[in-house]
């Protein structure tokens, strides 16, 4: 039934869809597709054009021939007989593997820096003041060209190691550092070492329950059980003695000087050290100011009431401040490790072989397949991002501030 | 009174006595470094660390620097100058300070041009830096400054630049006309209306009226096309930025995705594979037969890619106002474009300077990754031209000392002066 404060009811006309504020938005959202994707039918008809007038097409069999280049560095069997698809495999596990890397270091540099940068010592917090400052402002591709050029202009040649007399020494006779990439001793695993390395990771674990087993002892009755002692001979003891046992199952081969280079041992090349490194201590620079400012945000009566509740300064850095302070670094430290995937494409600068270098790089130049692997490459970046955005998610929401 | 005292408990001091100066330990200097340096042991062996550390770090750099040689035609000739003593050879520098600053093509007799637009540049940006101290009139000089620069660096017809001024003043003139009726339509008036003055003026036969020498873009290098990608993109991105965070915020559900689809995928991925397109796949998208610029195709991509990052910063700002912001704005009367104008955007902006001052520095030093694609910035002449030539084959602390020491003075003098700026703009409680 209709009464006299319902407003007349007006038949739709074409002019609100520009002036009524309720059709508007409408309007606003039709144009806005319309044009989308008329930007994408002028690009696509180009691009159809463009490929016709040269005779090419889209097509990605490209993948499956066989790649008749060599990568320097791989993680899994490859020669230039495989397939671009395997090459390209290698390549993201090189990412991968430079990326992992420098996430770790770039972590323990800036936590170490961050830290030190509150120090009360003067001198200690100008230096680190000074660390940060100086590789914030600077591009990490001229930090990469730096320690790539010292991995290879300044560290001598391998024939420098050899004489009676020579010009340079092998790190206790076990680690050289020559301009072809540092030569590392290389783990031999003779029979038994697998029983080494189970007994390993079941002693890790028994540290975890140790500890657990403690806590749940000191919330129970109150007793407190030493943590640090009992934790580092689980984790070192029972690994030693089955070593030992065994008949020492896992030798170490050392690399030695043969013909005009090293043999044996691992190398690691320079221009992987150059870009891990690189990497790690401009991304340490930023990380050490989240820490700073994660410490900071952890209000001082915190550590007061703390304090005042008779806690001892390790266990108030343990049990109030870390917790909370962390709440604030975690999440910019996430997005500092994702900016490393994606600087870890400046690999190309340096001949490292990682994704960009051979599908976005080598593979590309022989096949001219331009289209194809830059749209692989971006999605695999794409991937990357996120998976990690995804994970962040997840951390957020299980931290957010629980309120009620 | 006093006597009393003093027969009958003769222990009570009556008179004070002067003033003693503090322990030498607990004054100046001595109790700084006791604090600071030697609080306790582990402090102390800190401190030590930091000496040693200091030490080689100055043992290495001062002899090399202060014996450096300024003057010679050769690194052999460094060499020999410096007959095995430690020392630079930063006659690099002073020989070849015009490739790197100004790329190895670009004419020499017109490098005052770039010099007067860099000067320029200063004049431009500075009432926009400092507000208080110059006058409002020099926004006007700050307005003409981009068609000024454009001008002085690739040279060419004056008319080119006087016509994209018009163009802009054309889309200005038609704004104001229609804006009173709705901003929408004066907004995309204005852009109508700007759009046909350049089709109409291109047009025009306008070759070589009033006309410098032209350069062409794959002359530019150096540090200058550091430069000029920084500046360029920065202020390119800006509105764009603004455009696709508010886009974002926007309850209109198909321009929210299209906002988001395109940061989320540009801030995916990195900004190299961006420049690859740029370099070998743009072309294909590109009408046959047109033949971009290449320093014009990797200027739209980082401006893509800058665009990204600002418009989450933005975002950011936008989500930290308070709600009752937007509420007021409401119902005060105003609609969409002007509550926005008016009071959104002039306080998430403010909030958002320190992030938008990070992505302009972290975006000023990305440019260097142009040199992947073979453009010849600073650091594509340090190791393409220089250090390939025979001259200065292993010149290679003084070359990319010099590089860093650049970005460092512009990147740190821009992050100093966001500070500064933080603390201008801090009108809550102090």
């Amino acid at each position: 039934m209709t009464t006299l404060s319902d407003p007349p009811r007006e038949s739709f006309r074409l002019s609100m869809l520009i002036n009524d504020t309720r059709y508007r938005a409408y309007t606003f959202q039709f144009i806005a597709l319309m044009l989308v994707l008329a930007l994408f039918a002028y690009l696509g008809s180009n691009l159809v054009a463009n490929l016709r007038a040269a005779g090419l097409n889209i097509s990605y069999e490209f993948l499956g021939e066989s790649s008749n280049y060599d990568i320097n560095q791989t993680l899994i069997d490859y020669t230039s007989q495989s397939s671009h698809l395997r090459a390209s495999i290698v390549g993201v596990l090189n990412t991968l593997l430079v990326a992992f890397l420098a996430c770790v270091t770039a972590t323990i540099i800036g936590v170490i820096a961050g830290v030190a940068r509150l120090s009360p010592n003067w001198l200690v917090r100008k230096l680190m003041a000074g660390y940060v400052e100086a590789f914030r402002n600077v591009p990490v591709l001229i930090w990469i060209i730096i320690i790539f050029t010292i991995m290879t202009a300044v560290l001598p040649a391998p024939s420098a190691f050899r004489g009676e007399d020579p010009d340079a020494s092998m790190l206790f006779g076990a680690v050289a550092f020559t301009n072809r990439g540092l030569y590392l001793p290389a783990p031999i695993w003779g029979p038994g070492s697998l029983v080494v390395v189970l007994v390993f990771i079941a002693s890790i674990v028994g540290v975890f329950a140790y500890r657990r087993y403690a806590t749940k002892l000191l919330y129970d009755t109150g007793k407190l059980l030493p943590m640090g002692w009992p934790s580092l001979a689980i984790f070192i003891l029972p690994t030693l003695l089955v070593y030992f046992l065994l008949g020492r199952p896992i030798t170490l081969e050392y690399p030695e000087l043969a013909g005009f280079n090293f043999q044996g041992g691992t190398q690691i090349l320079g221009s992987l050290i150059a870009l891990w490194w690189a990497l790690a201590i401009y991304t340490g620079a930023f990380i050490a100011e989240n820490v700073r400012a994660g410490i900071q945000a952890v209000s001082k009566g915190q550590t007061e009431a703390a304090a005042s509740l008779g806690l001892r300064p390790k266990r108030i850095m343990n049990l109030v401040v870390l917790p909370q302070a962390l709440r604030v670094i975690i999440p910019p430290l996430i997005s500092n490790y994702l900016n490393i995937t994606k600087n870890s494409s400046l690999a190309i600068a340096v001949g490292y072989m990682d994704v960009t270098g051979t599908l976005g790089g080598i593979t590309l130049n022989q096949t001219g397949r331009a289209i194809e692997a830059i749209l692989l490459l971006m999605l695999f970046y794409l991937l990357i991002s996120l998976a990690i955005s995804a994970l962040m998610n997840v951390y957020n929401n299980a931290m957010r501030l629980k309120e009620r | 009174m006093s006597d009393t005292h003093q027969q009958s408990i003769g222990y009570v001091r009556d008179s004070m006595l002067p003033q003693a100066t503090p322990p030498a330990s607990e004054t100046g200097a001595v109790k700084w470094v006791r604090q600071n340096l030697f609080l306790n042991i582990p402090n102390s062996i800190l401190t030590l660390v930091a000496i040693f550390v200091l030490y080689k770090l100055l043992a290495g750099f001062l002899p090399w620097f202060l014996n450096g040689v300024w003057d010679a035609p050769s690194i052999r000739a460094c060499r020999e100058v410096l007959d095995g003593d430690a020392g630079g050879c930063f006659a690099v520098l002073t020989e070849r300070w015009n490739q790197l600053l100004f790329g190895f093509k670009y004419p020499s007799e017109l490098y005052w041009r770039p010099t007067l637009a860099f000067v320029l540049l200063f004049v431009a940006i500075a009432p926009v830096l400092f507000r208080k101290v110059f006058p409002a009139q020099m926004l006007i000089f700050t307005a003409l400054y981009p068609f000024i620069a454009y001008f002085l660096i690739w040279g060419g017809s004056i008319l080119i630049p006087i016509f994209a001024l018009l163009g802009f003043v054309a889309g200005y003139l038609v704004y104001s006309r229609f804006v009173t009726q709705s901003f929408a339509m004066g907004f995309f008036g204005g852009i109508v209306a700007a759009f046909v003055f350049w089709w109409i003026t291109g047009l025009l036969p306008i070759e070589g009226i009033l006309a410098l020498e032209p350069v062409a873009s794959r002359d530019m290098g150096g540090f200058m096309l550091n430069l000029i990608l920084g500046t360029v993109c920065v202020s390119l991105s800006i509105p764009f930025g603004i455009a696709l965070a508010l886009g974002r915020q926007s309850d209109m559900p198909i321009i929210k995705w299209i906002c988001v689809v395109f940061i989320e995928f540009i801030r995916g991925v990195p900004l190299i594979t961006l420049l690859f397109v740029a370099n070998v796949v743009l072309a294909y998208f590109l009408p046959p037969g047109t033949n971009f610029d290449l320093i014009l195709r990797v200027i739209i991509m980082i401006t893509m890619f800058a665009s990204a990052y600002i418009a989450e910063v933005i975002r950011g700002g936008l989500a930290a106002l308070p709600r009752g912001q937007y509420e007021g704005a409401e119902s005060l009367g105003l609609d969409y474009a002007q509550s926005m104008r008016l009071i959104i955007l002039p306080q998430a902006l403010k909030i958002s300077i320190p992030g938008i001052v990070n992505v302009a520095v972290g975006l000023f030093k990305d440019t260097t990754l142009v040199s992947v694609i073979s453009m010849f910035d600073l650091v594509g002449m340090i190791r393409g031209p220089i250090l390939a030539s025979t001259e200065w084959n292993g010149v290679y602390w003084e070359l990319l000392g010099f590089a860093a020491l650049l970005f460092f003075v512009v990147c740190y003098g821009i992050s100093q002066y966001s500070q500064w700026l933080e603390r201008q703009l801090q009108t809550d409680h102090r």
